[in-house]
């Protein structure tokens, strides 16, 4: 009896190895992100912990928002599915290091470009989804109409994002007085602002207004009209993976693109079937852009199912068909006083 | 004819055998080689893997990084920080921090620790019931949830700083700490000092005078009116003839915060309080069981020698008992310090938190920020189990002597 | 010659008052309770305090609490006109998630049904007296486990024995071979050259080695690969392999036939259970990790984490009492280190920087790396407990096993383990209950454990009231005592029964 079982133990060891290895993928060291992602069948996708409008899991776990759709359209790039994505919700701390050592394949986790974090980092931003600036939330009893007058505030803060250098320098560059207490997580900050721990909760406007939705009296807090920086969010990618950073960076493309030409989720497959000629190479009738990404030639029209074009991605997560009703601002597209241009699909 | 005696196997070899390869003989020798193989392919493929992965990202790596600003403000900082310093003086800083809350968490653990203990065994019925009860709640709910529900419950009851609750004007208690008067040294507080260390050391000269006349001659002194007398007269002298030795800076609400004065950080609070009760519940229980292994006779001696309850535990058992205690309550002190890490979870600038935290998601070097914050841990487990095995090797001398 | 006495009693002595009554409740309270006026006082002040502190918690728990309603309207003071204590409905409408987590709830029958079979197999395994330990045991800590993944998680096997084995053994020849070339290139000139270029040499050639004999399994798998269901195929063919290995080395036709009843038997029983849960034809549907949450997650990981950390703990144990140096000093070096570090910073590697120093085309499930980091873990501490039953064991009983002629394994597989496991229970319950509170620390790592779904569910604006922090904490920390007193009652309970010859 006893030698049964320890003869087992071998094949109990060798079950183990063989688990870990069916849920095991090739890391795009080696033969590149793309094809560990199609031999795995899911796309592995950062997000955060939970931000209304840009990734956020409802009662059931579904995920929506508008850094949700970038992940969904390269899913549908890849595998014609939206659905074949997991989302590994990450909090501000430890999103780099999840990119970093292979965790996940692409971040789309409102992150802010910068130089040190495209660089040292050894991370590369495939282009901007959402252009915000860091704001003030306060309550409205405090009577505050200005930053400025924020000397010797409590303010709370999320660890791991540039909000908490920010505010160091706009509070030193005033000559104010400042209190930061910098927590691990979006949901905790809320709740220590919430709880009075804080005067002042900080983050960039679009967060403001999303978290300000979790709070239990929405309208007793008030953003205040200063913005002191600037944070242009987008996806995220490692460096080292020429062809992955491609195909990211042109998914967002492709989907401000088809706003640009009025391509919508309703009438793409009318649309597919035009004569423009920009239309005809966007729609891969003609020629095969989307093979030179390494994806097939219909992968706008998979992108624009699935998750519409860009702004109807942002309407319907975080505008004027949202809970959040955030203006569209500085993501009006380049021919509307916006900034969103995105490079031509030729 | 008699066999002739065979001649003893070679001394050295079996020395070496023995050495080398143990009981086992030469197949531990092989064993260990075999061993060593494994162990050293294992760490060849991880650096590798690790070198292969970083060079392929171009990840900065190397402790470069800990002489470049940090340009994050730290909420608590025992030593001056400002956003312009570096990373390791960011380091030093969470580690002061981490030392602070686990020295302060020690000794209150302690003491609550070794109150609940008496008061398990006190004759006293409803007292022996409390302290177990303590003990029971406390260790059968996870350290986790208790920093949360300190942190979370006690600052939703907290007014806020406008409405804080104040101790003679000038003790202030809101859901952003308690703010107490800040003693700021004045030039005579240099006198001050002596005195107070020459009281210290004339009470302690005094104490062992006491104990060597009673070893001696078996006669007992009454010391402490004196020893008060020198430790509160000595001071107050020197500050009568030199000046205040400190002027309190009071705490006043300016805008949104008090100014001036000192503050206890609600999370530091939170934390404390959760961290040294848990770890009280556990020294509790093994005060307890110290006292109780030492013989019942001893407690019935010490009384029929006419020593008080108090005198008898104090001068009998618990020196006794200190040689059970020891190595599990040295564990829980480790404990404690590494437990303090859970401070991440409410936002204490500890070590973990302020380090492996933040600095590490702004630099990106996560091996290298790991293995230091892993190191520093590591090292004040050995430091602190080298105290006090040091502390147990004298007790042990002096019992055996 | 006696005095003539100066005094002689005419008179009887009035009797003394009776002896104060020690017993009944009059007599208990006075010894226990106010026998001296510093007791008086403690007594006092222990029911005032008592008395602060129980009332406010009845109250707040049942006098004042509100049971029903659908969002936090029902809970606002305004509303219901009076204050108002705990607001369970908040509970009932987390409720779900507490247990369950984001696992979708088509398929949480899956969960039941892991949870029924766990406790009918330990149950038995608790009452000291129940029979056929052996069996039960191993099906607790082997066969639970296997089942619980595929009923927890989902999903099929594609081959059986065979195949791992036969691509466990090619996957470690390439490396070798791997590494030996990497070697024998870097070799620079001189004479250290020399020796790493041979060093190289030799290990390339270990991966050859490795390469032949591996290669009939691999022959073997692909021939198999060719039938109509591979599954089956393999499994057969691993069912004969072990089963004949078994009977040859027990002794063949003398006496190996009990092994191989035996072995055929487990095969047997392996066999139902594949058909059954159609493991063969894929099995479940999956439910990745990430969705799984709540108590699920609390128990996956404790439960995993103490059965996965014993054989770790032993070997450790072992290693540590070892006479050979070198495993000795790797024993010690590797427990002392486990038990210096924090576990947030060991779950923190597991999870996010694992992946960096692992192979390429080989990483593992989140959870499951939080898992072996959690195994190693508490394997240390539980290698410290073990190594103190080991001491607790007399010496005699190894020499004797010596002196019959036991191998070291037989002896410490057979005399020494078993005597020194009896003696350890309680300390390894108490390190188990200090597993399932740590497991709360996965939550940092964004694993939602109980007390992780307790926290996500405080952001819910729905239900945001003045009292719903107390009601999550009381409903979790009441589910957290019950576990962990369950646990520390149990193991005060062996401890009384392994010591019952001590104080007859």
């Amino acid at each position: 009896m006893k030698r049964v079982s320890l003869a087992l133990i071998p094949l109990l060891a060798a079950f183990a190895v063989q688990t870990a290895q069916a849920q095991s993928q090739d890391k795009p060291r080696d033969r590149g992100t793309l094809q560990s992602v199609k031999d795995r069948g899911t796309l592995s996708c950062g997000v955060s912990q939970g931000l209304p409008g840009f990734s956020a899991p409802d009662d059931k776990g579904n995920w929506t928002g508008l850094d949700v759709d970038v992940c969904r359209a390269i899913a549908a790039a890849i595998f014609n599915d939206a659905t074949k994505v997991k989302f590994v919700p990450l909090s501000a701390k430890d999103r780099f290091t999840a990119l970093q050592s292979g965790e996940i394949d692409v971040l789309s986790r409102n992150s802010t470009w910068t130089l040190s974090r495209d660089t040292s980092l050894g991370l590369n931003y495939t282009g901007i989804s959402y252009y915000d600036g860091q704001g003030f939330l306060v309550r409205k009893s405090l009577k505050v109409n200005s930053a400025l007058e924020l000397n010797s505030a409590s303010i709370c803060v999320q660890t791991g994002t540039t909000n908490e250098q920010n505010v160091s320098d706009y509070f030193k560059g005033n000559n104010m007085k400042y209190e930061l207490i910098a927590f691990g997580t979006a949901d905790e900050t809320v709740k220590a602002y919430e709880s009075g721990r804080c005067d002042v909760f900080t983050s960039d406007v679009s967060q403001l207004y999303a978290e300000r939705l979790k709070l239990a009296a929405p309208a007793d807090h008030a953003v205040l009209p200063e913005v002191i920086s600037k944070e242009p969010l987008g996806p995220v990618v490692r460096h080292g993976d020429d062809q992955w950073f491609d195909i990211v960076k042109w998914t967002l493309f492709a989907m401000i693109n088809a706003e640009e030409y009025a391509v919508t989720q309703k009438n793409v497959d009318e649309m597919a079937k035009s004569n423009k000629p920009e239309l005809k190479r966007i729609f891969g009738t003609d020629g095969n852009l989307g093979e030179q990404l390494g994806l097939t030639k219909d992968w706008v029209t998979r992108i624009i199912k699935a998750t519409g074009n860009y702004g109807e991605s942002f309407d319907r997560n975080v505008g004027a068909g949202s809970k959040l009703q955030i203006a569209r601002g500085l993501n009006k597209l380049w021919n509307q006083g916006g900034l969103q241009y995105a490079p031509p699909i030729r | 004819m008699a066999d002739a005696p065979r001649k003893p196997p070679l001394r050295l070899v079996a020395r070496l055998r023995r050495t080398l390869g143990g009981q086992a003989g030469w197949a531990g020798v092989v064993i260990q080689i075999l061993f060593v193989a494994a162990v050293v392919w294992i760490g060849y493929e991880i650096v590798e893997n690790a070198r292969a992965n970083l060079q392929a990202q171009r990840i900065a790596s190397g402790f470069g990084f800990l002489s470049n600003t940090a340009s994050f403000a730290v909420s608590q900082a025992l030593i001056p920080f400002s956003e312009s310093d570096t990373y390791a003086r960011v380091f030093v800083v969470g580690l002061l921090n981490t030392l602070l809350v686990s020295i302060v968490g020690i000794a209150i653990a302690t003491i609550i620790g070794v109150a609940v203990a008496l008061g398990r065994l006190s004759p006293n019925w409803l007292l022996a019931r409390i302290s177990g009860g303590y003990v029971e709640l406390i260790r059968n709910l996870p350290l986790l949830f208790q920093i949360l529900f300190w942190y979370l419950a006690v600052l939703a009851t907290l007014p806020n700083p406008r409405q804080s609750i104040s101790l003679l004007g000038s003790v202030f208690l809101s859901n952003r700490g308690l703010v107490v008067p800040n003693p700021v040294p004045q030039p005579s507080f240099g006198v001050f000092a002596v005195a107070i260390a020459v009281g210290i050391v004339a009470s302690l000269v005094m104490r062992s005078y006491a104990r060597h006349q009673l070893f001696a001659k078996g006669e007992k002194l009454t010391i402490w009116p004196f020893a008060l007398a020198t430790l509160i007269g000595l001071p107050a002298l020197a500050a009568v003839m030199f000046g205040a030795p400190v002027k309190f800076d009071m705490p006043e609400l300016k805008g949104f915060n008090f100014a001036g004065g000192a503050r206890v950080l609600p999370e530091f609070a939170a934390l404390t309080i959760a961290l040294s009760t848990y770890t009280a519940a556990f020294i509790a229980e093994i005060v307890r069981a110290g006292i109780q292994s030492v013989p019942k006779g001893q407690m019935e001696a010490g009384a029929s020698l006419g020593l008080t309850r108090g005198q008898t535990l104090r001068q009998v058992v618990i020196p006794q008992a200190m040689r059970v205690i020891l190595p599990p309550l040295t564990n829980q002190y480790l404990n404690l310090t590494k437990n303090s890490s859970l401070a991440v979870a409410i936002g204490y600038p500890d070590l973990f938190s302020v380090f492996a935290g933040t600095a590490l998601s702004q630099t990106g070097q996560a091996v290298e920020i790991i293995a230091l914050t892993m190191g520093v841990y590591l090292l004040l487990s050995l430091v602190t189990s080298a105290i006090m095995s040091f502390y147990g090797w004298r007790l042990n001398r002096s019992l055996a002597a | 010659m006696t005095e003539q006495a100066a005094f002689i009693r005419t008179d009887l002595v009035a009797p003394r008052t009776a002896p104060v009554k020690t017993t009944g409740v009059v007599g208990f309270a006075r010894e226990r309770l106010f026998n001296s006026p510093l007791n008086i006082m403690m007594t006092v002040a222990g029911a005032i305090l008592l008395w602060l502190i129980l009332v406010p918690t009845v109250k707040f728990l049942f006098v004042d609490a509100v049971w029903t309603g659908s969002d936090r309207n029902a809970c606002l003071e305004a509303n219901v006109g009076r204050v108002v204590g705990a607001c369970w409905p908040f509970v009932q409408a987390k409720f779900d998630q507490f247990i369950y987590g984001f696992y979708p709830a088509d398929q949480r029958w899956r969960v039941n049904l892991t949870f029924v079979l766990g406790a009918l197999l330990l149950l038995p395994l608790l009452i000291p007296r129940a029979p056929a330990k052996a069996l039960n045991s191993g099906l607790f800590f082997i066969a639970y486990p296997v089942i619980g993944f595929f009923l927890l998680r989902g999903g099929g096997l594609k081959g059986f024995a065979v195949h791992w084995i036969a691509d466990l053994g090619s996957g470690l020849a390439l490396s070798f071979q791997e590494a030996g070339g990497r070697l024998a290139s870097t070799a620079t000139a001189g004479a250290p050259g020399q020796v790493i270029s041979f060093l190289g040499r030799l290990v390339g050639w270990i991966g050859d080695g490795l390469a032949l004999l591996a290669w009939p399994l691999a022959w073997l798998r692909d021939y198999i690969e060719r039938f109509h269901s591979p599954l089956w195929a393999d499994f057969i063919a691993t069912a004969i392999i072990v089963s004949l290995l078994m009977f040859v080395l027990t002794g063949g036709v003398r006496n190996g036939w009990r092994a191989l009843f035996t072995s055929i038997a487990i095969f047997a029983g392996t066999a139902v259970v594949i058909a059954v849960m159609g493991l063969d034809r894929g099995g479940l549907p999956i439910v990745d990790t990430r969705a799984w949450g709540g108590l699920l997650v609390t128990l996956v990981v404790s439960v995993t984490g103490i059965v996965a950390s014993m054989p770790v703990g032993m070997a450790l144990a072992l290693g540590r009492r070892s006479t050979i140096p070198l495993i000795r000093v790797f024993s010690i070096a590797f427990i002392e280190f486990w038990r210096g570090v924090p576990l947030i910073t060991v779950l923190f590697f597991a999870t996010y920087m694992l992946p960096l120093f692992l192979p390429g085309n080989f990483t593992v499930d989140g959870l499951v790396r939080v898992l072996i980091g959690i195994a190693l873990f508490a394997g240390a501490y539980n290698a410290e407990v073990i190594r103190g039953g080991l001491q607790a064991v007399p010496r005699g009983q190894p020499e004797a096993a010596s002196a019959l002629g036991l191998s070291y394994w037989k002896t410490t597989g057979l005399i020494v383990m078993p005597q020194a496991l009896r003696h350890v229970i309680p300390g390894l319950v108490n390190s188990f209950i200090a597993l399932f509170k740590d497991t709360t620390l996965v939550l940092i790592v964004a694993i939602f454990d109980l007390l992780g779904q307790l926290r996500a569910s405080f952001a819910d604006p729905n239900w945001a009231t003045p009292t719903t922090l107390f009601t999550g904490f009381a409903f979790t920390g009441i589910i957290y005592f019950v576990f962990c007193f369950g646990m520390s009652r149990y193991s005060l309970f062996v401890e009384r029964r392994l010591n019952a010859h001590k104080n007859v």
